[in-house]
């Protein structure tokens, strides 16, 4: 929604500059695909993940299992971090403050790893209670959060993300769409909250990271324009006889 | 000063005495530091090598009971157990490992026969070991109540249903092929089609069904149609749940008294247990996969920030290795105080590297490398310290108190994460502080080294006599050159080598010798080798069983050669030794009594009959014999067999161990007519013995159909392999290209414009996003023009600057005085020329002689010879005052003006007492001279003003002159700007927008001669050796010749026949005469106006909107922002290039690479000899075409009120140079680059001279 409103009140703008336009939304597209396949990838690595606890362990073909259990999962998984990645950089553009706390690849870099050690530390490490597993979990996720985001407007938007979508898999799971293997708390797994947050806060870093990209061309469109006239009038008033 | 400010600068002054003490003893410090990791990672060796092989460990049957599970430590350390003994193992392994033949070989057996009657065996002895039972004191057991019991298969393994025991003791024999049913087995028209049955067609490592039933690895089972042995064996394996020794014990011997086995010197002492490691599956695989690539990934970010050093490469694998070896350390540290890790050192690894970080490291070196430049490396370590040192010790404190919450949750394997990971952190700082400053501090003082080299010998060449240091930059050069700067020399191809960026040539290295594979190979092989020699079923065991075979007990080991069945009659079947006969095993009652030590001295009487009567046969069948090598067989198997066979039923092996108890061996011998009976039920080819003549040789074909179908099924896995193999290597190749993408910094060619744009008010950066410390410099601002400066040229000595309103100025290029100042005509006329006083315009005409002879001298000494000169710091606002007693002294000249024999044309001699200013007083001198006479300095319009009432009376003096003064060319328009300017020795060229070519005195400030006969404007001008090349809006070229003539003369200028005559202009001097003679002109060397010219050696390049090139034209770029390269010589076009979206804005040829410019602001850097593209540079808006190239690998850049240094083989940022805050709003339009390392930028309508002196000895 938030993605249509911004390519919706582009043009305008931009007025007769079509090129420009056609590159922002270009720009705007090839993130998303990118933010997709991003979740895509982490949803499968990480169910791989989860289902290494829970399933047999010498399970005949693992790579069927992944994607016979639920295919629609990953995309929707994709899906999702696409609009994440996509809303951070554009609240922020809306609330007007941009997001200069550690903005280079190897800050995203270390976030996406240590995303994957949280998940990692869900699947593998044996706590005596959920209750134990879920603090620890939420420690890390808010230790995520203020080591790699630092931002209001990020925090605010990822507790929003997680509350969602555990609200969202509850209603799954209740109807039977989706199922845990030994639910703890209310059908799902008393976790998920944490993990929805934490990955809400990576996926935001990937996109604020890639969003730089956009604003830097549109920055440049945008100069390339005023140049290109700027040119064009020199050029008129240096050849006046000709 | 509160607490922290107190602590940090205690912190700081720490820091600071540490880098200098780092920097100071590098080398005893680094060898200190590899001593205390090597001692840290000494307790490393005790850990096992990581591997996935089983490990195994041997106990005494004797006095055996299960390990406790909860064992203490001492008595553990004391027996040297493995950690993993500990508890029950998951089963006791029991193979019956029966060895059978047929014993004598009768010649119309068939081959089938050598494993049918043999089998057939397995069913009896499976009975007798089901329904044996042991009875003693203590009640009886029966194998029910001992072995294993298993419930389902696994789901997926529904074709193993039948074959696989289920809901039962696990007890696997070949007869389970055929579900332990004899009549089946009978029945079965071809067993060896059943046994292959479930054999996998594909390549497969672990174990088949076969291998599992068989219980021996394929080749020694023996049941194969072409086997030359006879000889049959396989194992019944039975799995214990728990260990009963009575039991065992009694089943031995009980087999053993029905089963005899001769000569059998098994020792069957001992127990092995092994133990399995955690599997790797492909699920596990994945994630492990995932995280070290963004390991990888977050290493490669972090590392190729590190700049502006000597070495990128080593200062990366030093912060690599600070980072690995405090994780080494920190391992070591804790195995070292009794913490054994138990977490997956793979699986944490990543994880370990992540939360440590390599960001300190480069906080690090970017703190030491931008410190100033000229410190001693001591200081700039030990500043780069102290200033980060805060950070640093914030940070760690930050991830120290994260670590220590998480080791509060009290979560063992977190718990253990986190001390490693402090532990880690510890070591990390401790390394960073002395391992990678030190490194660091080695790495600067290389550079300075470097730099020292590459910059003395073009010192010497240049100056010979001059000390070496930096007087020579503001010593005057002759103004003359030899050769111009755009003459380029083609060198012969083959010394044309592109200087190749650092990373490359590492590259090119590593493949040049081979050093990367050959060392990957040598690991592989040692790490091959370990494995193979302590593999269970590796090459230890194999060496051991080929010293026994040596020995004379082993050589039965070799089958006699099949003796031809029809020579020798087959023998007695009566006489064949058999102990028991088949159904023997019936009479017993499959009871024993506990036996506490079996008699085999029993058997061992029968034994002395079995080689008497294979003495006896004629056609003796195998001997059976067992060496040591059959004691454990079982290592023959994969080493997957056991953990596969758990599997099955879900059991998993993994981090457990299994006990395998000694085997006991059974042998069979079955005498033919047995056999025969069995036979009569199929027709069976015979056997045909090898060495048997060519009888039934039709029979032959079917004989071998077996072996032949093997051989088949041989090659296919062998092309499988291949196919594989090469699937593999082409991945590999792909693999290797991608990383070479990754690694390679030019994309050549696509590099487009999306990448490499800075936003405005950025840092500038590179392409890698690496912006480099920014400096700061003041440069020496030339002020005075009052409109944008237009064009630009320098000699070196001298630098002319013409605005849109036509002011021409010259200034010294070393110190940026303003010299001359020629004012634009039109104004001119208006307002009058200025005159000074014959004494000041003496001593301006000595100062530039004297600048112009004393080229040797030092710039002090000139300094003082020219007592005038003090003033021509004009832009230095206390100069005012000179400007007062000049104004003083005002009243005088004006007498003298008239008196002056001719009427010279100082129309833009200035002296240099008059500031730049002057201009701007002019347009405004109506208010001055109302307000007063006063000298107002008006600061807020820049330049110094003026002494307004300067103008009273040179108004008049001016009007004075211009009456007496014949100047019929001073009549033009107002709009005639300069739009091409060039400057050799002391002479201008100036080419106006109204076609006129003027020549003006750099010094004095006179017109020397002007030509005006073409009305088109002059568009671009070379000035070269007396001649001048001028091009012109309409797309002629004019050529002129000057002539310089000591008499005064009036001279007529010829006009171009096709132009007709043009009115010439008289040309009045006083001492030389400058004579400018228009030689020819090529009217329509291009249709549009053209727009480049460059004349080096002779011949001349001109570039026009036209996109054409004529003559001769080296490089050239259209406005359809494509280049085009041309042989100079031939004129063909030797390759185009599609570069800019809008026009070539200009063109720059360097040795090796083509550096183009154009309106899209974009630099782009082309290799020459090839055509690629290199890399680009966004530029700044409206700085597309301010580059400037410096010496052969150093491109300058123009930025919002910076300049940016660029080197050019690499495409990296140097530096970027921030000039002063007063011109950050203003855009670099123009660089203009002198000889002397000076940069003359252009700011909209002022100049900035820039010394970078920095930067140069950063050059390389």
């Amino acid at each position: 929604m938030a993605e249509r409103e911004t390519a919706s009140s582009v043009p305008p703008k931009c007025g007769p500059y079509i090129s420009s336009v056609t590159s922002r939304s270009m720009n705007l597209v090839i993130r998303g695909v990118v933010l997709f396949l991003i979740g895509v990838f982490l949803a499968l690595v990480l169910n791989l993940l989860q289902i290494q606890r829970n399933v047999t362990l010498f399970p005949p073909d693992v790579i069927a299992s992944i994607f016979s259990s639920a295919w629609w999962v990953p995309p929707c998984c994709g899906t999702a971090s696409a609009v994440i990645g996509l809303l951070y950089p554009c609240i922020d553009r809306h609330l007007g403050e941009p997001h200069k706390f550690k903005r280079e690849w190897s800050s995203v870099m270390r976030c996406v790893a240590v995303f994957v050690g949280i998940n990692h530390a869900s699947a593998k490490v044996d706590f005596d209670n959920n209750i134990q597993l879920s603090l620890t979990l939420a420690a890390l996720s808010i230790g995520l959060w203020w080591t790699f985001d630092r931002s209001r407007s990020g925090f605010g938007l990822g507790v929003g993300i997680a509350f969602l979508a555990t609200v969202v898999t509850q209603l799954l799971v209740y109807n039977g769409v989706y199922q845990y293997t030994s639910p703890d708390f209310l059908y799902v797994r008393s976790w998920l909250p944490c993990i929805f947050f934490a990955g809400g806060i990576t996926m935001g870093n990937i996109g604020r990271q890639l969003a730089m990209y956009e604003c830097k061309v549109t920055a440049e469109n945008l100069i390339k324009n005023e140049e290109s006239k700027n040119m064009f009038l020199y050029r008129k008033k240096k050849t006046p006889r000709f | 000063m509160t607490l922290t400010e107190k602590l940090r600068d205690k912190i700081s002054r720490a820091f600071y005495s540490h880098g200098l003490f780092c920097a100071s003893y590098p080398i005893p410090i680094i060898l200190f530091t590899g001593f205390c990791i090597l001692a840290c990672c000494y307790p490393l060796l005790k850990l096992p090598l990581p591997g996935t092989g089983p490990v195994e460990y041997t106990t005494p049957v004797k006095d055996y009971s299960p390990p406790p599970s909860d064992p203490d430590r001492e008595q553990r350390d004391q027996s040297e157990q493995p950690d993993w003994y500990v508890g029950a193992p998951v089963a006791y392994i029991q193979q019956i490992f029966v060895k059978s033949t047929i014993s004598p070989w009768h010649k119309n057996l068939l081959a089938v026969d050598v494993f049918r009657a043999p089998l057939s065996r397995v069913f009896q002895l499976v009975e007798e070991i089901r329904n044996h039972v042991l009875r003693d004191s203590s009640g009886t057991k029966s194998l029910e109540e001992v072995c294993l019991q298993v419930t389902d298969l696994l789901p997926g393994l529904k074709k193993l249903r039948n074959l696989l025991p289920e809901h039962g003791c696990l007890l696997l024999s070949p007869g389970n092929f055929w579900q332990n049913d004899q009549e089946r087995f009978s029945a079965d028209p071809d067993i060896i089609k059943t046994i292959y049955q479930h054999e996998p067609k594909t390549l497969q490592t672990s174990a088949t069904l076969k291998d599992l039933l068989f219980g021996v690895p394929g080749k020694y089972s023996g049941v194969n149609l072409y086997t030359r042995k006879r000889m049959v064996s396989y194992t019944i394996t039975l799995v214990f749940q728990s260990y009963h020794s009575r039991y065992l014990s009694s089943l031995r011997a009980r087999l053993k008294l029905l089963h005899p086995s001769p000569n059998c010197s098994l020792r069957e002492e001992n127990l092995v247990h092994v133990h399995f490691k955690e599997e790797i599956g492909i699920a596990e695989l994945i994630p492990l996969v995932t995280t070290y690539i963004i390991l990888f990934a977050y290493i490669y970010f972090s590392t190729r920030k590190i700049d502006m050093v000597k070495s990128k490469w080593g200062l990366a694998l030093a912060a690599v290795v600070t980072v690995l070896s405090s994780l080494l350390m920190s391992v070591g540290l804790c195995t070292l105080f009794g913490l054994t890790p138990t977490l997956n050192g793979g699986e944490i690894f990543p994880y370990l590297v992540v939360v440590i970080g390599l960001e300190n490291v480069l906080v690090l070196t970017k703190s030491v490398v931008s410190t100033p430049v000229d410190l001693e490396v001591k200081l700039r370590i030990a500043q780069g310290l102290s200033n980060e040192s805060w950070s640093i010790m914030k940070n760690m404190a930050t991830e120290l108190g994260i670590i220590l919450i998480g080791y509060f949750t009290l979560v063992p394997a977190i718990q253990e994460f986190c001390l490693f990971a402090v532990v880690g952190l510890v070591s990390d700082f401790f390394l960073q502080m002395l391992f990678f400053t030190t490194v660091l501090s080695i790495d600067i003082r290389r550079m300075e080294l470097a730099d020292l080299n590459k910059r003395l010998p073009p010192e010497v060449c240049l100056h010979p006599a001059k000390p070496a240091g930096r007087g020579h930059r503001y010593e005057r050069q002759l103004a003359m050159r030899p050769s111009t700067p755009h003459t380029i020399t083609l060198q012969p191809s083959s010394f044309r080598n592109l200087r190749l960026p650092k990373r490359l040539r590492v590259i090119y290295f590593l493949a040049r010798t081979r050093l990367a594979q050959r060392l990957i190979m040598v690991g592989t092989v040692i790490w091959i080798g370990i494995l193979v020699y302590t593999d269970p079923a590796g090459l230890r065991t194999y060496l051991t069983a080929q010293v026994t075979e040596q020995s004379p007990l082993g050589e039965a080991g070799l089958p006699p050669m099949p003796v031809p069945g029809g020579v020798l009659p087959a023998g007695d079947p009566k006489s064949t030794f058999s102990i028991f006969p088949p159904d023997a095993s019936k009479l017993a009652e499959n009871q024993t009594l506990p036996w506490e030590s079996p008699d085999i001295q029993e058997p061992q009487d029968h034994l002395e009959g079995a080689p008497h009567s294979s003495l006896l046969d004629i056609g003796p069948g195998p001997e059976v014999t067992w060496g040591p090598e059959d004691e454990e067989l079982w290592r023959k198997l994969s080493f997957r067999h056991w953990p596969s066979l758990f599997s099955y039923y879900n059991i998993t092996l993994a981090k457990k161990y299994i006990s395998l108890l000694p085997v006991i061996p059974v042998t069979l011998y079955l005498n033919p007519q047995e056999v025969q009976h069995q036979q009569e039920a199929q027709h069976y080819w015979p056997l045909k013995p090898s060495g048997s003549g060519t009888a039934q040789g039709e029979d032959q074909g079917q004989a071998f159909e077996g072996p032949s179908r093997t051989q088949v099924h041989g090659d296919v896995t062998l092309y499988k392999v291949a196919a594989l193999g090469l699937a593999s290597g082409i991945l590999l190749v792909l693999l290797l290209f991608c990383l070479y993408r990754v690694l390679c910094p030019k994309n050549y060619g696509q590099h487009g414009a999306s990448h490499g744009r800075r936003k405005r008010g950025d840092l500038p950066c590179d392409d890698y996003g690496y912006s480099p410390p920014e400096t700061e410099i003041i440069p020496l601002v030339l002020r005075g023009h009052l409109m944008d400066i237009e064009c630009l040229a320098s000699d070196g000595m001298l630098l002319v600057s013409c605005c849109l309103v036509g002011q021409i100025r010259v200034w010294d290029a070393q110190t940026g005085d303003c010299l001359t100042l020629i004012p634009k005509q039109g104004l001119r006329r208006d307002s009058g020329g200025v005159f000074d006083s014959q004494e000041s315009w003496e001593q301006l005409s000595d100062g530039g002689k004297g600048s112009l002879e004393e080229l040797g001298d030092n710039a002090q000494l000139r300094r003082l010879l020219g007592p005038p000169q003090p003033p021509l710091f004009g832009d230095q606002p206390d100069l005012t005052c000179l400007i007062d007693t000049n104004f003083s002294e005002q009243p005088q000249p004006p007498p003298l003006e008239p008196s002056q024999p001719e009427p010279r044309h100082r129309a833009g001699c200035r002296r240099p007492h008059d500031p730049p200013g002057y201009d701007f007083s002019r347009l405004v001198q109506r208010v001055y001279q109302e307000e007063g006479l006063a000298p107002i300095p008006l600061p807020a319009l820049g330049p110094p003003s003026p002494v307004p009432s300067f103008h009273g009376p040179e108004d008049e003096a001016c009007s004075h002159l211009e009456k007496g003064s014949p100047v019929p060319t001073w009549t033009p328009d107002t709009e005639s700007s300069v739009w091409s300017l060039d400057l050799q020795g002391n002479l201008i060229v100036a080419g106006r927008s109204n076609g006129r070519l003027e020549v003006w005195d750099a010094i004095e400030g006179t017109l020397r001669c002007s030509n005006e006969e073409v009305s088109s404007g002059i568009t671009a001008l070379v000035f070269l050796n007396k001649r001048i090349v001028a091009a012109r809006l309409n797309g002629s070229l004019d050529f002129f010749s000057l002539e310089t003539r000591t008499v005064l003369s009036h001279l007529q200028f010829r006009g171009t026949p096709g132009r007709g005559s043009a009115p010439s202009s008289p040309v009045y001097s006083n001492s030389d005469t400058v004579v400018c003679h228009l030689t020819h002109t090529v009217s329509c060397a291009h249709q549009k106006p053209i727009t480049a010219l460059k004349a080096a050696a002779g011949r001349v390049v001109t570039g026009s909107q036209d996109h054409t090139l004529r003559t001769m034209v080296l490089a050239s770029g259209g406005q359809d922002g494509a280049i085009c390269l041309w042989d100079v010589l031939t004129g063909s076009r030797v390759s185009h290039m599609f570069a800019h979206r809008g026009d070539v804005t200009s063109l720059t040829c360097t040795t090796s690479c083509i550096i183009s410019s154009g309106l899209d602001d974009l630099i782009s850097i082309w290799d020459r000899s090839t055509g690629i593209k290199l890399y680009s540079i966004q530029q700044d808006m409206g700085c597309g075409a301010s580059l400037g190239v410096i010496s052969d690998n150093l491109l300058v850049t123009g930025g919002q009120g910076c300049v940016s240094f660029w080197d050019l083989n690499y495409g990296d940022l140097l530096q970027t140079v921030y000039l002063g805050k007063s011109s950050e709003a203003q855009p670099a339009r123009q660089i203009l680059v002198l000889d002397n390392a000076a940069i003359v930028c252009n700011f909209g309508s002022e100049l900035s001279l820039v010394y970078v002196p920095s930067v140069l000895e950063k050059l390389d």
